[in-house]
């Protein structure tokens, strides 16, 4: 079975653009509009992954969705998208331990996002592929 | 209370006593500073112990005697400052000439005192500096919050901004890869989203480029007498097209004129942000009127449409900064988020408000106050020009 990949965005067009990607390279899709979207979907089924945008609902309404997410179950692999890097003064490379063990997400990337950058990090998360 | 510390510098034992007794207890009001101000009081018996005291922990007032042996008090004023200390001087001076006096203000002091003196004049010399540190504090508070709203709205602009380039080209690597085949109908709506994007970053530019103009003060505001109603009229006119597109019927209410003294460009922004969203919000075969109303001081605006509405919490936020409802109703609609709080900010600048009441599923009426003789609003002065984007809220 391909595998479930959870995408929370309140960009619409983002996650037709990304659900297009991510189907045409053989994962099954759901998405999300908020985190408050995102939690219901969590609930109805497990993700082997979630791509889940920073700046939603609240500035870091992912954030918050990201460690909800590992306090419940900490093998799904979360992967945070941001917009505000630069201008919020933020970082968020996860370079050193701290940070990953603080922001707790399995990767962080930057928006725009790469299709070949996104298939990269899926395959480092997902390593049986699709 | 806000307390002042003071450091009295004199070698003459007597003088800082005098000083010390003179201010201990004394408490000012102040215009513009909430609650009393005091005063707590050190003392320095020359030159060098100021300069020890300044180090470990400066005053916010010092009293300085000009002469003394030892050090003078002129050069430990150069050490305050050489070394940038946030310290108001006032040099206490035995000879009162003019040199004296001006070679301590060039050398920064804030203020003398001349030997001898009453008690009442060190407390006027005292409340005098008091007024101008906290005004300056005060000052310098305000810039600091100025430049964090700023900083703030300009992240979220960022994000706003980057938000439809990145859906645009989402979706031209898709179809650069031909992810969807090689049919061409398939990538129809991918280009519609392209180009309602593109719009809606149009719009973002045009509602920030009003947003600047209110805020770069008034300089290029033109105010004559309008009559609103007139300018109502030629604003239903320009959004005729994309009601009739959705069988929606525009009306403006018959009334008296309602002149104001107004920059008519501002009356039409207002107009337009409330009638595009008017029509925007609002189901097929709906509703827009716009009504004028008014009494001798104030000319009040509404706006009602038969749209989708708000719920109370939706339409107590709706005026702040890139606030747009999102739900499945408007996810359809484009619009920047900024332009209500354009027609509130031009509002207040009348000396009236906007507001909103609204039942969901039925509609919202917007209403908009201005007065018909608003004072000119205070304008910043040059200094501050670059500071405020996005004020208030």
């Amino acid at each position: 079975m391909a595998a479930d990949i959870l995408i929370v965005d309140d960009d619409v067009d983002f996650l037709t653009v990304l659900r297009v990607q991510l189907e045409s390279r053989g994962y099954h899709v759901r998405t999300a509009e908020s985190a408050r979207a995102a939690r219901e979907l969590l609930r109805a089924q497990r993700p082997d992954l979630v791509v889940a945008d920073l700046m939603m609902e609240e500035p870091d309404a992912g954030f918050s969705l990201c460690h909800q997410i590992k306090r419940q179950d900490p093998t799904i692999p979360v992967l945070l998208l941001t917009g505000v890097t630069a201008e919020t003064g933020l970082r968020f490379d996860a370079e050193t331990r701290e940070e990953r063990a603080w922001i707790q997400a399995d990767g962080v990337l930057a928006k725009p996002v790469r299709p070949e950058q996104l298939e990269a990090e899926l395959h480092r998360l997902l390593p049986n592929g699709p | 209370m806000e307390t002042l510390r003071v450091l009295v510098v004199d070698d003459e034992a007597g003088m800082r006593h005098a000083v010390v007794r003179a201010l201990r207890g004394y408490r000012l009001h102040l215009p513009d500073v909430e609650g009393e101000v005091g005063f707590e009081l050190e003392q320095a018996a020359s030159g060098e112990e100021a300069l020890e005291l300044l180090a470990a922990r400066p005053p916010d007032i010092m009293l300085l005697d000009h002469k003394m042996g030892g050090m003078s008090g002129i050069e430990v004023l150069e050490q305050v400052v050489k070394r940038e200390l946030d310290v108001l001087t006032i040099m206490i001076t035995a000879f009162a000439t003019l040199e004296t006096a001006v070679h301590a203000t060039k050398s920064g002091a804030f203020d003398f005192l001349a030997k001898p003196f009453t008690p009442d004049e060190l407390k006027e010399t005292i409340r005098k500096a008091a007024g101008h540190l906290l005004t300056l504090r005060q000052a310098r508070k305000l810039a600091a919050e100025k430049r964090r709203v700023r900083f703030e709205f300009i992240s979220v602009l960022g994000h706003e901004l980057k938000a439809p380039l990145a859906a645009i080209e989402g979706y031209l690597n898709i179809i650069r890869d031909r992810a969807l085949g090689m049919d061409v109908a398939a990538y129809e709506p991918a280009v519609q989203r392209c180009l309602i994007r593109a719009e809606g970053m149009r719009k973002l530019i045009m509602d920030l480029l009003d947003l600047t103009r209110i805020e770069s003060g008034q300089k290029r505001r033109e105010l004559a007498p309008v009559d609103f109603r007139e300018v109502a009229a030629a604003a239903l006119e320009t959004v005729r097209p994309a009601a009739a597109e959705r069988n929606i019927t525009l009306g403006l209410e018959p009334g008296e004129p309602q002149v104001l003294t107004a920059d008519r460009g501002e009356l039409e922004i207002i107009l337009n942000n409330l009638l595009t969203n008017a029509v925007k919000y609002n189901r097929p075969g709906g509703r827009v009127t716009v009504r004028l109303t008014g009494d001798a001081d104030r000319v009040v605006l509404a706006v009602t449409d038969t749209g989708i509405g708000l719920t109370p919490e939706e339409a107590a936020k709706l005026f702040n900064d890139f606030v747009r409802i999102r739900n499945d109703k408007t996810r359809d609609i484009t619009g920047s988020g900024l332009g209500l709080s354009v027609v509130r900010k031009l509002a207040l600048l009348y000396g009236g408000d906007a507001t909103v009441t609204s039942t969901p599923d039925v509609g919202s009426t917007f209403t908009v106050t201005l007065r018909r003789n608003a004072k000119p609003p205070v304008v910043d002065d040059g200094k501050s020009r670059t500071v405020p984007l996005a004020a208030g809220n």
